[in-house]
């Protein structure tokens, strides 16, 4: 036990904190909340966390993309209420079909992304410029077009509402557990093959039954657990092939490498030929082309948009759940289960304080203070990495 | 053989380089020396393709070529280390050997390949470092010299120019930094030495050049040529 802390300290000074400390803020988190409310740890209450996690974790998976890159995208909470709007604008006023629909507020969502992208390439201004007056700007074009009523209604028993109202049967939620942990150790016994063909060192073989007996069992537990209520629900299996989907791009594709290497030292990639100016758009369309997808989410569970989409906290509670999970605010470190991670913890506190009826003067200093706790970790392990 | 001559440069109404020039040959290490302000990191950077000469001309095998800009440099299979690395902390060894020429298959990257690719040239330059996975931010000064001549190398160069390789380092690492410069030599390749260390001049170089006031000033076998001879030349006490 005495080795532990001076491993983490140890990576903490290596400035690669890991995902320990975020998972024992969450056991504790859980025992905190769970002791003062009975109701936290339910199956409905857990499925409620999971319905809540999807929106502001997709958001931050896109801010995690511009993060890497030492960049700050300030509108997404407005792209995401905007799009959200267009969305429902042309689906229940004009009567498009509800995927065109979707897919014109995730094209709107990167034509935004391309703007910001732009104006920070061509014309030279800071993202923190860019974004603040995206912020303004797209709120005030989501206001102007919700000007009548303020408020859209999508019909209850839609697609859109259903992507939030659909469970996976019991059978499917199984198999999916048995074909992501036994797809994560066919991977990896064939990887740890290929290590061994090539005559590369190899991690010890028993990492490899033990790492996805351990992903089994997780995942086991947590359709175990919303089973219980109503299931798998199709939300969580989106935002799920979202993380892992992105987290193959960044880490095996040539785009991903640039991207961390534009983030850790942008003149060294340059002089490398790496096209840092589409490296750079690219991670801004990809920004608010996610930003516009959870836009999408979170008008799905409301089953309506309103002058409030993308707005009040939900900006902060993507960043910090973003750097919650681990993402540097200064460039060049992150990955994108830094959403899942920094969503659990940031949606469990925040489900925990309703639970509680803590006023939400209460609730913003408590997220507040998660905020800056996390920015100070990122803070000091940067300052170990860099001495 | 590389050579440059005759090269001038200005800029306004400072003459940078009057008519200087070098010549490289396969196997050897030249030190290119000089007070701040001779023009070293000028007559380098011409050649590198990052400074586009007045006057003056490059040739290749007695060949005249066009180095206007450093990919111009690196197509001739020459290669430069700058002072700063340029490599990306971030980032590991095998990441940093191969940024923006990442061996890939339809865009997907191809880990093994380069992992192995980067073991097997750390090991013929015989650079030791413990675990190739870990972020560069993590190495010494000289294992990160070391990574950056080792990326240079990767382009089959016949050139390698290294501007001041072991200002930063300690006695171990300069010592280990100098070894790998030797084995450069040893590979068959022209090496240009950009340096203020007599020490590691004297150590390392077969010959030296050295430049003042923009143009050539000296030029020594370094197995016959003094330290003070070489000091004079910088300095310009024999005029």
């Amino acid at each position: 036990m005495t080795a532990m802390p001076i491993a983490v300290t140890g990576r903490l000074r290596q400035g690669e904190v890991g995902a320990w400390p975020v998972v024992g803020g969450l056991v504790a988190i859980t025992i905190v909340f769970s002791t003062l409310n009975d109701r936290f740890l339910s199956p409905e209450n857990l499925t409620n966390l999971v319905l809540q996690m999807a929106a502001t974790g997709t958001i931050a998976l896109g801010l995690i993309m511009v993060l890497l890159l030492g960049e700050i995208d300030l509108s997404a909470g407005s792209v995401s209420g905007l799009c959200a709007t267009i969305m429902t604008i042309v689906h229940v006023k004009q009567g498009w079909n509800a995927l065109l629909a979707i897919l014109l507020a995730l094209a709107a969502g990167a034509a935004i992304g391309l703007l910001h992208g732009l104006m920070l390439t061509k014309l030279r201004m800071p993202s923190f410029v860019v974004t603040l007056a995206g912020l303004m700007g797209w709120l005030g074009l989501l206001l102007y077009l919700l000007r009548e009523g303020g408020t859209i209604n999508l019909p209850f028993n839609g697609f859109v509402s259903g992507l939030s109202d659909t469970w996976l049967p019991g059978w499917l939620s199984w198999a999916l557990v048995i074909g992501l942990a036994g797809g994560h150790a066919g991977i990896a016994t064939l990887a740890r093959r290929a290590r061994l063909a090539a005559g590369l060192p190899v991690a010890p073989a028993w990492q490899v039954p033990v790492s996805s007996g351990g992903l089994a069992v997780v995942l086991g537990a947590a359709v175990a657990v919303m089973s219980a209520d109503r299931g798998v629900p199709l939300l969580l299996v989106l935002f799920g092939a979202l993380v892992v989907l992105l987290d193959l791009v960044l880490r095996h594709t040539a785009f991903g490498r640039h991207l961390y290497a534009v983030g850790g030292n942008a003149e060294a990639a340059r002089r490398a030929g790496i096209n840092v100016t589409s490296i750079r758009i690219l991670a801004f369309v990809l920004a608010s082309t996610l930003a516009a997808a959870g836009g999408v989410l979170a008008a799905s569970r409301l089953s309506a948009v309103n002058q409030g989409s993308g707005g009040s906290d939900i900006l902060l509670m993507a960043i910090a759940t973003a750097v919650i999970g681990g993402t540097s605010l200064f460039g060049g470190r992150g990955r994108a289960y830094a959403a899942l991670l920094g969503v659990l913890v940031i949606q469990s506190i925040t489900n925990g304080m309703y639970l509680l009826s803590v006023d939400s003067s209460v609730r913003f200093m408590v997220t507040a203070g998660v905020l800056a706790l996390a920015v100070a970790i990122d803070s000091l392990a940067r300052r170990g990495a860099a001495r | 053989m590389i050579a440059a001559t005759g090269i001038s440069k200005r800029y306004g109404a400072v003459r940078a380089l009057d008519g200087a020039g070098l010549d490289l040959r396969p196997g050897e290490v030249v030190a290119l020396m000089g007070d701040n302000g001779a023009g070293k990191s000028t007559l380098v950077k011409t050649i590198s393709g990052a400074v586009v000469p007045d006057e003056g001309q490059i040739t290749v095998d007695g060949v005249p070529v066009r180095v206007a800009t450093p990919h111009d440099a690196q197509a001739l299979g020459i290669s430069t280390v700058y002072q700063d690395l340029a490599l990306c902390e971030n980032l590991d060894v095998v990441a940093n050997l191969f940024l923006g020429a990442e061996r890939r298959r339809w865009s997907v990257l191809r880990h093994l390949s380069m992992e192995r690719a980067t073991r097997d040239l750390l090991a013929q330059l015989d650079v030791r470092i413990g675990d190739i996975r870990v972020p560069v931010s993590m190495l010494s000064g000289g294992q990160r010299q070391s990574v950056a001549i080792a990326r240079a190398l990767l382009g089959e160069p016949r050139l390698v120019i290294l501007d001041e390789p072991t200002a930063a380092l300690g006695v171990e690492q300069t010592a280990q930094v100098l070894a790998l410069i030797r084995r450069l030599r040893e590979r068959g390749l022209a090496v240009l030495v950009i340096s203020h260390n007599l020490a590691d001049v004297r150590e390392v170089s077969d010959r030296v050049v050295v430049l003042r006031l923009g143009r050539n000033a000296g030029e020594f076998r370094t197995a016959d040529a003094s330290r003070e001879e070489i000091v004079a030349a910088i300095t310009g006490a024999g005029e």
